[in-house]
């Protein structure tokens, strides 16, 4: 049986409509899947990517705050009941949430950003910024299993957080140290979950852009020790980490020749595998390696 | 230069109805405005454009079509006890009393040299040729000037993701004014973003009409080569004939 569809606005970001595609494609696909229609907020924009820590820096955080805007439109004008607005990239969701933070707690500052923006409706404060994963963790235990029509029994997957997720705490899905968020999901799906504690260290982040061999070093770190744990592959919720575990590797091999490469996924590329999607949905990229028994 | 010079003459003159010829105790309604900090007493009802011109300007740079369509005559002004600088084109915005105003007969930007046909039809094609669109802070300062009422910041958004469609349909109206440029904050050209995505769109994005192929391969078979060699002949006097004459859709 199919279960009742309930909408959530959505906020994509631009990564995943560029390089990440293949984590909105199989997102969007098993949301679906579990009733969930994450409806795209009209007109978005970029959520301003980084979060500017400077307090009085307000125009950096206006990006922001016209999305939240957006979230306020859609419930007016009827397109979602829903003042939660799911988010899929670690950044996206890191730089809305805080951002969200930042006016509910400075009424003074929210009424700065608003007034520059006359043309818009005010923000009123009333949106919630969550992580796509959060919703899952709130469907009935069983909601995802039950839906497993290719069990990834036998293959070991190692969770990757990075930093976006869990820090800083009042924006973070989880606990800090010991998070458990995406392995349950795994776990779900039928797939081995691989715990390590390097799952939270830094991939490096934006200095891939300057320092590659920088960024090598700590993928080497984490992908290592989830190999030394016996991870046949690694997933992770973020574009960004995505792309330096995955793309790095060739710098790693550089400095470390013995290095074995290891696939890098988005945890929802595995879920559309487990749930029987084609190829289409499960957006492996023709150059990336996959196990084989995924592609079966 | 000399035509182009008595041509632009003969386009202001054909304004000039509307500036002279009227005696001035018959003007019912004048205004203040300011060119250049200068001020000087207008008819309430011209044009910026106009109202230069009656002052006593002549343009030879800054103007154009004088219809709101070669994007020429871009002004910037603030009016007396009003915070907000506000734009305009000058020949579609109507004088107002205590207007400060100046013309911006050239907008200085990068425009990029590529060859689409060898660009990749992604978002990566705008980082390449105008990097500065990702430092877009969605401020809406460049909608804010648009005088063609257009959706800037949108459209530099849909550059960003690389959505062809919207960048194209978003900014097909725009005049290249360059004002929108000359505000922003994170000196992002929009206009010339705006121009190489609808290029890559024309090319990659849009389907091929089989209609045009059709009509461009018959052209070229000579098929319309007799009729046209006729015309060119035909002299002045009975073209203008055949033009009133000739078959048309009803307006
Ligand atoms: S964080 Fe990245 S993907 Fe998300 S909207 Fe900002 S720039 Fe785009
Ligand atoms: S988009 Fe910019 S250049 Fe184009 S008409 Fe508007 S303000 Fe002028
Ligand atoms: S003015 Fe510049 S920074 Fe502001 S929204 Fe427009 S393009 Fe972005
Ligand atoms: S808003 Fe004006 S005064 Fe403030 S930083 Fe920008 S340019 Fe300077
Ligand atoms: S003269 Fe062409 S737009 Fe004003």
């Amino acid at each position: 049986m199919e279960p009742d569809i309930h909408k959530f606005p959505y906020y994509p970001g631009c990564t995943l409509k560029t390089t990440a595609r293949n984590f909105e494609v199989s997102a969007l696909a098993c949301a679906k899947k579990l009733g969930i229609e994450l409806v795209e907020l009209p007109r978005w924009n970029c959520c301003g990517t980084v979060f500017s820590l400077t307090d009085d820096d307000l125009i950096h955080h206006v990006a922001a705050v016209r999305n939240l805007i957006r979230v306020q439109e859609m419930n007016r004008d009827g397109m979602v009941e829903e003042n939660r607005l799911v988010t899929l990239c670690s950044m996206c969701f890191n730089t809305l949430k805080r951002v969200n933070l930042l006016v509910k707690e400075n009424p003074e500052n929210l009424e700065k950003i608003n007034n520059f923006m006359y043309l818009e409706d005010d923000y009123e404060g009333n949106v919630e910024v969550i992580h796509f994963l959060e919703l899952l963790r709130e469907l009935d235990p069983g909601a995802i299993s039950q839906r497993v029509e290719r069990p990834l029994t036998g293959l070991r997957v190692a969770p990757y957080y990075g930093c976006l997720m869990l820090r800083p705490r009042e924006v973070g899905i989880d606990d800090p140290e010991e998070p458990t968020i995406q392995g349950a999901i795994l776990a779900a799906v039928g797939a081995e979950v691989i715990y390590n504690s390097y799952m939270k260290v830094c991939c490096g982040s934006y200095q891939t852009v300057n320092d590659k061999s920088a960024v090598a070093r700590l993928v080497y770190d984490i992908l290592s020790h989830a190999q030394a744990d016996g991870a046949q592959a690694i997933v992770t919720s973020c574009p960004l980490c995505a792309y330096n575990l995955d793309s790095r590797q060739k710098e790693v091999r550089e400095i470390y020749p013995d290095f074995e490469q290891i696939p890098v996924f988005y945890f929802t590329q595995l879920m559309a595998v487990a749930f029987g999607f084609g190829a289409d949905l499960c957006g492996f990229d023709p150059n990336q390696l996959v196990p084989e028994h995924l592609l079966k | 230069m000399k035509t182009e010079e008595s041509i632009m003459q003969r386009i202001a003159d054909a304004a000039k109805a509307v500036t002279r010829g009227v005696d001035a105790k018959d003007i019912e309604h004048w205004v203040t405005i300011y060119i250049m900090g200068r001020a000087y007493k207008v008819p309430a009802d011209l044009t910026i454009l106009t109202a230069m011109e009656y002052a006593g300007y002549r343009f030879v740079r800054g103007v154009g079509c004088r219809q709101g369509f070669c994007g020429a005559c871009s002004t910037v002004y603030r009016k007396e006890g009003e915070y907000k600088l506000q734009t305009g084109m000058a020949c579609q915005t109507r004088v107002e009393d205590g207007m400060y105003l100046v013309q911006i007969p050239f907008a200085p930007a990068e425009k990029a040299a590529y060859d689409i046909s060898k660009e990749s039809y992604d978002a990566s094609v705008f980082l390449k040729f105008y990097p500065e669109v990702a430092r877009c802070v969605s401020c809406n300062t460049c909608t804010k000037s648009c005088p063609q009422d257009l959706e800037v910041m949108d459209y530099v958004q849909a550059a960003i993701r690389g959505d062809f469609q919207s960048l194209a349909e978003g900014s097909f109206d725009c005049i290249q004014c360059g004002l929108c440029a000359m505000r922003c904050p994170a000196d992002i050209v929009q206009y010339n973003v705006a121009q190489l995505g609808r290029r890559m769109y024309g090319r990659y994005g849009m389907p091929v009409p089989k209609h045009l192929i059709t009509r461009l391969q018959e052209i070229e078979a000579g098929k319309f080569r007799g009729k046209m060699d006729q015309l060119v002949a035909v002299p002045r006097e009975q073209l203008e004939k055949l033009y009133a004459s000739r078959v048309r859709e009803a307006d």
